[in-house]
């Protein structure tokens, strides 16, 4: 890593290692700024006031969306603004789910998915009658388009995946599955929060219908995400939400929406978190989404050998193909674990990660969770794994 | 010496490795109260039996953390032959000191005690409190 990028990075001063990304990345200081100058300098609402800064806030806020379509190869009336990852899948769920499902539909899902993707639907299952079926996946915990044909059928009027595990890391064969998918008039839903900070996304090609993601693992500000939705569903499908700014006409008796996307987005917004957001895309295509990918990946499978050739050390997805490397060191719960790299000033994940059926599947309680972005270093890995050798020694000194 | 020592008690090691009153009983006569952490993993369900406002019994099901499933161990210990009320008063002493709140320095948590440096660890508090969280909640469905 060069000195700009960590000069671009204020948290990194600290000194602490910061293997966490998954659960949240690091924010360089140009969207720092920018959420600052909202904040500081604008602080007006949108598409209201009829002044120079309520002006400026809103192509601020505009502009934005058209970099996310950019960046996503969308259009921008395809791009609605959301709290995260987590509101953009509830929508769908709510506002499409619970109106096209029955007792006769199918959703299919995986064990692989994030409780923001798993919970929505298994409401919409319980609220519709619809019938959740899950893919069966392959021994290392991968999604197989051959499994997936298996779980296919007529009734199936859903698929319910991630783009990328956020536990194991693979990236699924989404193209393939949509095109089934679509042959039996199912739509595609797809959880991109672990993928937007690694991949190239091409909706276009991809074709997908629905596609989530957050600003907050993407070098963006938290309380932001986003939904991509296709202009033919977004036309026909209700608000999530009702109230200001998302009405045409209001009449006491019956009041009328705006087009797509702001039909879906009612309130305030959180306006300076967008302009943020704007200034993260600005960020990964400054550097190149393709180069961050390979020298994470570099950097991801180094920390993975390293972690494989310690004894006393389980890895769940050796064929990660991002920057998630999934653990736990043998006898050692991972809560145990965790507190020793807590005072080594490393910070991972331990637990479940927000997706339990996972550790179900791999038949285990909890795990640690080491994910490397385009900030980490060699030397940071290099660090990492001694900590971890000490680690088991020092557990295993006080009796596990 | 590592801040962790004063978190990896020896006392906690060893009942961890063996714990107390270890499994559950199909009993009618006993309250049970299962809980569990869905960040962390670990769950817990702790049995009591109450006769004559007494603590007859207090059994445990643990699977965590070393911390977890040894504060289960030392709570079932302690509270077995205990007046209720005395024993809601332990629990809640007990949870005031590994939180890092005001508690009563003079009320004896016999091995308990091995649990206060638990609150140098905010991250760990959880483990330590949960089997007691449990425990009082038993009673409480009384």
């Amino acid at each position: 890593m060069n000195e700009k990028i960590f000069n671009d990075f204020p948290q990194l001063k600290s000194g602490m290692i910061y293997f966490d990304t998954a659960a949240t990345s690091l924010k360089p200081l140009s969207v720092i700024e920018a959420v600052n100058h909202y904040n500081k300098d604008l602080s007006s609402n949108i598409n209201r006031g009829m002044y120079d800064k309520g002006i400026e806030t809103t192509e601020l806020y505009e502009e934005t969306r058209v970099k996310i379509a950019h960046f996503i190869n969308a259009k921008s009336e395809e791009i609605i603004f959301t709290r995260g990852a987590t509101s953009s899948l509830n929508l769908v769920a709510y506002s499409w789910g619970l109106n096209n499902l029955d007792k006769d539909s199918e959703i299919i899902i995986s064990e692989q998915e994030h409780h923001s993707q798993f919970l929505p639907w298994q409401f919409v299952s319980k609220k519709t009658g619809a019938k959740i079926k899950f893919i069966e996946l392959d021994r290392f915990g991968r999604i197989t388009v051959e499994a997936f044909k298996k779980t296919l059928t007529s009734k199936t009027k859903v698929v319910a995946i991630n783009y990328v595990s956020n536990v194991l890391g693979y990236v699924n064969p989404i193209k393939e599955i949509t095109e089934l998918a679509h042959e039996v008039g199912a739509i595609v839903v797809i959880d991109g929060a672990q993928a937007v900070q690694h991949l190239k996304v091409d909706l276009k090609n991809l074709n997908i219908d629905f596609f989530a993601f957050s600003g907050h693992k993407m070098l963006g500000p938290t309380g932001i995400g986003v939904l991509y939705g296709k202009s033919s569903h977004l036309k026909v499908m209700q608000p999530f939400e009702y109230g200001g700014d998302m009405n045409e006409d209001v009449e006491k008796d019956i009041s009328t929406w705006k087009k797509a996307p702001q039909k879906f987005e009612a309130g305030t917004m959180p306006i300076g978190s967008v302009i943020g957001l704007g200034k993260a895309v600005d960020y990964i295509e400054n550097l190149g989404i393709e180069n961050i990918d390979e020298y994470t990946k570099k950097l991801s499978w180094y920390l993975c050998d390293e972690l494989l050739k310690l004894e006393g050390v389980t890895v769940y997805n050796p064929y990660s193909d991002s920057g998630v490397i999934t653990y736990n060191l043998n006898g050692i719960p991972a809560h145990d674990a965790i507190s020793y790299y807590a005072e080594k000033k490393i910070a991972i994940r331990s637990g479940q990660h927000c997706a339990k059926l996972i550790h179900d599947f791999l038949g285990i309680h909890s795990s640690l969770r080491a994910t490397v972005y385009l900030y980490n270093t060699l030397d940071e890995v290099n660090t990492f794994i001694e900590v971890t050798k000490k680690a088991i020694e020092y557990f295993k000194e006080i009796g596990f | 010496m590592m801040n962790l020592d004063n978190l990896y008690r020896e006392i906690i090691m060893e009942h961890y490795k063996n714990p107390r009153n270890k499994g559950l009983l199909d009993d009618e006569r006993y309250h049970k109260i299962r809980i569990k952490n869905p960040s962390c993993g670990d769950d817990i369900t702790i049995q009591t039996l109450v006769e004559d406002d007494i603590i007859k019994d207090c059994r445990q099901e643990a699977t965590g953390c070393s911390i977890s499933v040894a504060s289960a161990s030392v709570l079932t210990e302690i509270m077995i032959g205990k007046p209720v009320e005395e024993a809601l008063s332990l629990a809640e002493n007990f949870l005031n000191m590994v939180s890092n709140k005001e508690f009563n320095h003079d009320m004896d948590l016999e091995e308990a005690e091995v649990f206060s440096g638990v609150k140098q660890f905010p991250a760990r508090i959880k483990c330590a409190s949960i089997a007691w969280v449990a425990f009082k909640d038993s009673l409480e469905s009384e």
